[in-house]
């Protein structure tokens, strides 16, 4: 903005102002509408919804849903999106803190004098696209359950690790056969292939990455789990 | 019967709308007051007790006289209250603070939530089954307080894109964005660290994956998960730093934070709606010239683009 449009932008503001009506009372009785509306939504939803508690906090489980609260999906998808170890970290903090250092510094670097949202074409674009992309993610998030069924046929021994595979949560980041979900974590219908059965604990009892550690699980049941993950190749 | 000392304030400190009105039958005609508003009231014969219930009757205005005496922000209140809103302004400026309200919720049904939820890791998840099972309403108000963080979310959300749409970041107001965005960063961060306190199975792990995926950033990734767990495991150390995190520090942070946010809206004033022009009195030239500039500039797309004849010759004028 040059100076003569701050200039013209601050005497249109006064003439809009000087027609404008006092905050009192005609903001404030819309505002105290809106305000009844958020509390009148907020009880209905804790009537409705209620606030039911899940199973108490246990390291040592099987059974869980590593999931977010809704409106941290676009970041979790995010990473079902971009799936490279090498590209991870862009992923989970790279792209979220771009996107922040951009939203925090767009008044230095948008200073155009216009300000209806269509003669401002690249922003007006861009917060759309964004938009889109969220809700895009959000419902990607919102879909994708977690499965804790494995359709696989397996010999009789391979049984029990299969139920330790399908009780533990890592459908909710694996694809497995028909099953899970496509990431954040790598497939694992023929994981023997590519890691040894040592490498599969490890991975289990470490948790690389993002993935949480199952140090916890009993020692039988990791060593169930590994028996039938490295019977998949 | 004792009486009480009525402090004396001279009528030209105490600004105009917190002028009490001239006692019927007194002396004098207060500033402001018209001599004919007294012609009403005849004068009347008090018994002690009418007088004590005058006394009565003046003690909060002149509670009010005193501590605006004191205070002297009467006239900063009014001046809040009775500034004017642009032309335009519509139910799209309620978003702000309907966010703000739906903060004071969060804080309100937060602050009963403390009286009865113990964070620690053996403890939490049976202090809030108490909570729901047993305290009166406790229930309600845990659900007030899990989905008003919700609706904060969705509120704090659309109420960036209005000021984004709005282009209502723009000239004069860049710093209220940027406190803006701070603001939104602290709510996420609320949401995250509240995630975990319910210490349920579902929180449990998803902060454990929270946790990790902050720990795969560059530099400080691994630094800020460190924090974040307190620990080489998720466990009863981490509860309590998310419970501090969660009470104190960015509370806090956001009332403090509002407030520069609440300073700015009122000292700048709200933007009119970016279609909303103001009609202007036609007057001859140098104004109407001026006028030609504003409106030539506002036909150019793109930020920085000047080739319309029109606003060259007419910001050449001003
Ligand atoms: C706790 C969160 C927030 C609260 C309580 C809050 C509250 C408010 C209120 C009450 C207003 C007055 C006008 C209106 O309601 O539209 C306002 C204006 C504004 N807010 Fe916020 N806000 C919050 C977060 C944000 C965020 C996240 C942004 C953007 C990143 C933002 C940017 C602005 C701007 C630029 C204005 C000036 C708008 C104008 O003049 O038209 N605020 N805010």
């Amino acid at each position: 903005m040059k100076p003569q449009d701050k200039q013209a932008y601050l005497e249109e503001y006064e003439l809009l102002k000087k027609k404008g009506k006092p905050f009192f009372p005609y903001a404030v009785m819309k505002d105290s509408a809106m305000a009844l509306i958020v509390v009148a939504v907020i009880i209905a939803m804790s009537i409705i919804l209620g606030a039911e508690q899940g199973p108490k906090a246990d390291p040592t489980t099987t059974t869980y849903v590593p999931r977010p609260e809704w409106y941290f999906f676009f970041l979790f998808e995010l990473l079902r999106v971009i799936k490279p170890p090498e590209l991870v970290p862009i992923a989970t903090i790279g792209i979220p803190t771009i996107c922040m250092v951009l939203l925090l510094l767009l008044p230095f670097y948008d200073r155009g004098p216009e300000r209806r949202p269509e003669r401002r074409p690249i922003a007006t674009t861009a917060g759309i696209i964004t938009i889109i992309a969220m809700g895009y993610l959000t419902y990607l998030g919102a879909t994708g359950g977690s499965p804790t069924e494995i359709d696989m046929q397996v010999a009789k021994r391979y049984e029990p690790g299969k139920e330790v595979v399908a009780g533990s949560g890592c459908l909710a980041c694996h694809k497995l056969g028909e099953n899970g979900n496509n990431g954040p974590g790598p497939e694992l219908t023929h994981i023997a292939s590519r890691i040894p059965r040592a490498a599969i604990i490890r991975s289990v009892e470490i948790g690389p990455g993002i993935m949480p550690s199952f140090r916890e699980l009993p020692p039988k049941k990791i060593e169930q789990l590994a028996d039938f993950l490295s019977s998949l190749d | 019967m004792p009486s009480f000392p009525k402090p004396k304030i001279p009528d030209a400190v105490v600004p105009p709308p917190l002028r009490k009105p001239a006692k019927p039958g007194s002396a004098g005609t207060p500033q402001g007051q018209a001599p004919s508003d007294l012609k009403t009231s005849p004068p009347e014969r008090k018994t002690a007790g009418d007088k004590l219930l005058d006394r009565g009757k003046d003690a909060p205005i002149d509670a009010l006289g005193w501590v605006d005496q004191r205070l002297a922000v009467s006239g900063f209140l009014t001046g809040m209250l009775f500034r004017k809103v642009p032309k335009g302004t519509n139910w799209f400026y309620t978003l702000g603070s309907a966010t703000l309200f739906a903060f004071i919720v969060q804080a309100t049904t937060g602050v009963f939530l403390a009286m009865f939820y113990t964070p620690s890791a053996t403890q939490a998840y049976s202090s809030i089954s108490h909570i729901n099972n047993e305290v009166p309403l406790g229930q309600l108000v845990h659900g007030m307080h899990k989905w008003g963080s919700s609706v904060m979310v969705i509120l704090i959300f659309l109420h960036m894109g209005r000021t984004f749409f709005f282009g209502a970041y723009k000239y004069p107001r860049e710093l209220n964005w940027v406190i803006g965005v701070v603001l939104l960063i602290l709510t996420m961060t609320m949401a995250f660290t509240g995630y975990l306190l319910p210490f349920d199975q579902r929180s449990f792990w998803a902060s454990i994956v929270g946790i990790n995926i902050n720990g795969t950033g560059p530099v400080v990734g691994p630094y800020l998960s460190d924090f974040l767990r307190a620990g080489p495991e998720l466990g009863a150390t981490t509860l309590s730093r998310f419970y501090a995190i969660h009470m104190l520090l960015v509370p806090g942070a956001i009332i403090a934070l509002i407030g520069a946010h609440m300073y700015l809206v009122v000292k700048l004033g709200t933007t009119a709606p970016p279609w909303v022009k103001a009609e202007r009195p036609k007057v001859a030239s140098p104004v109407s010239e001026l006028d030609a500039g504003v409106n030539g500039n506002g036909r150019v797309d793109g930020n920085r683009v000047n080739g319309s004849p029109v606003s060259g010759e007419g910001n050449g004028a001003v």
